[in-house]
């Protein structure tokens, strides 16, 4: 696999920024700062990071109410996320949006999406954009397993292998939608199956390792960016937190998450690889951890000294003109 | 008599129709929760906001259905369920999701009777989550019932309390049209006085949550306690309203209102939908066209802007429909002789 250091060491500050980012989120929640309804994403890190460390700004992506995680992994200034999901006027979508909603059209990240399935046949039409346009730019969308359950995920694949459009599908496979488990859920068991039964190719990655997922995105570009149509990259993974903050997560073993952090910790698994086989040295990662501490400290101070909107506020942006 | 939440007045009446009528079955995502999950406990949610705990250890799960996300198919289930026999209980776990299965009541449940000569019967109800409060932002705050109250074929019902929700719940459930079941998510936790027992309010009877002379004001929802508040302050100073809650939007008790405002001769609406097409308009022309030479000034609609649902506390606040506005329209309602 060709990836260089600072391919490397720049994904891994991707990774650690979603980490530290949803990890401080965790706790600001707790002190009252954050409103709203807010979805963690830590513990996938590997899923964005590797998918997104492919694409850039002609490539667009939609996520899901999971959304924080791909939004950085696209590009999206941390800063203004952290202002965003505070609320603030001058947050990435001016405090309209929230947590649920972060989007940044320039960097061609379509937006979060709190309606389940909303996302893939957005990404259908970015899709088709590209090709008409010829602007050899693929669309991705992050579907989860209880999200691959909806009918407009069925009808987004099943179009995009008809008009043979750049569309790439992520599956992320976290075992659960909301408190219910995968098993139960995926009447098949079995989503890549499901997936290849609509006429497309599946590179199955482990979720909690970067460079499988990077591969397996390596692949998928390679194939839809050269006019293969579309195809999907799906991962198990985990998440950390609950499926929203607050969530008791009555659903889970009692040490589930305990275990998964011990052994299934992306983060962790990054360092011991690249350093056990002399590719980064373990300094270079420490430095980059506290530069990204250094960061998101950073981020929640302006969030919270940031100025709230305005009555007016509320009336601004629902048409270009009327 | 008991004190209890909206939230728990939910769960009861759907414990007490569950256990009166076998033909009754609860579905939607995480009406249960837990199948599938690793800690083997079964009733892992009862719900996303708890409403419909319970159910499963009580009624199994052939009655109590952990569904997939799949809205398009939860509605047309239960309407094809309905069509054959069951009285099922859908939820929607937030009402904006309707966008989604739209066509399951748009063009399917509440069109199946008037199409099939009267042939058909669909006993259902479908119960959502609306409204804003939690900023929750534009796609989990929306109070879509305007928009449902405009198709004909569906009923729909927009409780403000514990009382009413247990009472219209069992109507709804025991009603043979399809009947769409508004649940106000920042009322949930509101607490009043509720029988224990088994009691019905009939549709399209308004409840007149306070008697006065001076001002009538019509309020949904989450606005009936909102307006109670207000209302009650002005009494202090020798304003004095008629306050209705018309409890459904469709069918509406038109004749409570009328009356009240033949009385009153002035008007102020109040709801958390957008001003366009809303029930806050459609019972502004209902009493121009009805009563018109009764009125003493123009009428007066207290709404939400024509804006999506805004996220930011500061913006939501100023989105919702407050307690000031409500007086101020009281005020200028009477000021404008
Ligand atoms: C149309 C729609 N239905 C239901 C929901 C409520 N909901 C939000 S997230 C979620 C679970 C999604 O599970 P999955 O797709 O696996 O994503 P994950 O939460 O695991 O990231 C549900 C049911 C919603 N937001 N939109
Ligand atoms: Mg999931």
């Amino acid at each position: 696999m060709q990836i260089s250091r600072e391919q490397m060491l720049r994904a891994y500050r991707q990774m650690v920024t979603i980490r530290e980012f949803e990890e401080r989120i965790h706790v600001d929640i707790q002190r009252g700062g954050i409103a709203g309804f807010t979805h963690l994403y830590a513990g996938q890190e590997a899923v964005a990071v590797g998918v997104c460390e492919h694409l850039t700004e002609k490539d667009k992506i939609i996520s899901t109410h999971r959304g924080h995680g791909h939004c950085i992994a696209k590009g999206c200034d941390v800063i203004g996320m952290m202002k965003e999901i505070y609320g603030r006027q001058d947050g990435l979508c001016k405090g309209k949006g929230g947590s649920m909603h972060i989007a940044d059209l320039d960097k061609g990240m379509l937006g979060a999406n709190g309606i389940v399935g909303g996302g893939p046949p957005i990404a259908v039409g970015a899709a088709i954009t590209a090709k008409v346009l010829k602007t050899g730019g693929v669309a991705v969308s992050f579907s989860g397993d209880g999200a691959s359950n909806q009918g407009t995920v069925f009808e987004a694949m099943n179009m995009a292998v008809v008009l043979k459009v750049p569309k790439i599908f992520v599956l992320e496979n976290n075992g659960y939608s909301e408190h219910t488990g995968f098993s139960y859920a995926v009447g098949s068991r079995d989503m890549v199956r499901r997936t290849e039964g609509f006429g497309m190719p599946v590179f199955q990655a482990d979720g909690y390792d970067f460079f499988s997922v990077y591969e397996a995105m390596r692949q998928a570009t390679e194939l839809s960016r050269n006019g293969g149509g579309p195809c999907a990259v799906y991962a198990e993974c985990t998440r950390f937190f609950g499926h929203f903050e607050g969530d008791p997560q009555l659903y889970r073993a009692k040490d589930e998450v305990a275990r998964l952090r011990a052994e299934k910790d992306s983060l962790k698994i990054f360092r011991q690889r690249v350093t056990e086989t002399g590719l980064l040295p373990g300094s270079d990662l420490d430095q980059v951890d506290g530069e990204v501490r250094d960061l998101i400290d950073r981020a929640v101070r302006e969030a919270v000294a940031a100025p709230a909107p305005t009555a007016a506020d509320v009336l601004t942006d629902v048409y270009i003109s009327y | 008599m008991p004190k209890i939440s909206m939230r728990q007045a939910i769960n009861d009446a759907l414990h007490l129709e569950m256990e009166r009528d076998p033909r009754v079955i609860v579905l939607g995502e995480d009406v249960s929760g837990g199948a599938g999950g690793t800690s083997g406990e079964r009733e892992a949610a009862g719900g996303v906001f708890g409403l419909t705990k319970g159910l499963l250890p009580r009624f199994g799960e052939d009655r109590v259905i952990d569904t997939p996300i799949s809205e398009s198919c939860i509605v047309g289930a239960a309407n094809g369920a309905a069509l054959t026999g069951l009285r099922p209980v859908a939820e929607i776990m937030f009402a904006d999701f309707v966008g989604v299965c739209l066509d399951q009541l748009l063009n399917q449940a509440a069109k199946f009777r008037y199409m099939f000569g009267g042939k058909a019967r669909t006993p259902l109800v479908i119960r959502m989550t609306c409204g804003g409060g939690m900023n929750a932002a534009a796609q989990h705050s929306q109070t879509i019932y305007p928009m449902l109250t405009g198709i004909p074929g569906l009923k729909v019902v927009v409780p403000s309390n514990a009382y009413d929700a247990k009472g219209l719940l069992l109507t709804a459930i025991r009603d043979d049209d399809p009947v769409i079941f508004f649940e106000h998510k920042s009322l949930y936790m509101d607490e009043c006085e509720v029988p224990d027992g088994d009691y019905t309010i009939p549709f399209g009877e308004a409840a007149m949550v306070r008697e006065g002379e001076h001002v009538t004001v019509v309020a949904l929802a989450r606005m009936v306690p909102l307006a109670i508040g207000v209302v009650d302050k002005l009494a202090a100073e020798g304003i004095s309203c008629d306050l209705i809650d018309p409890r459904t939007t469709s069918p509406l008790d038109e004749e409570t209102i009328l009356e009240s405002v033949r009385a009153t001769g002035r008007l102020v609406v109040v709801d958390e939908s957008p001003p366009r097409c809303s029930v806050a308009a459609d019972i502004a022309a209902m009493v121009a066209e009805k009563a018109f030479h009764h009125l003493k000034a123009p009428i007066i609609q207290v709404t939400a802007p024509h804006t999506p649902v805004p996220f930011a506390r500061e913006l939501e606040a100023a989105y919702l429909p407050s307690p000031e506005k409500i007086e101020a329209a009281i005020r200028k309602v009477l000021g404008s002789r």
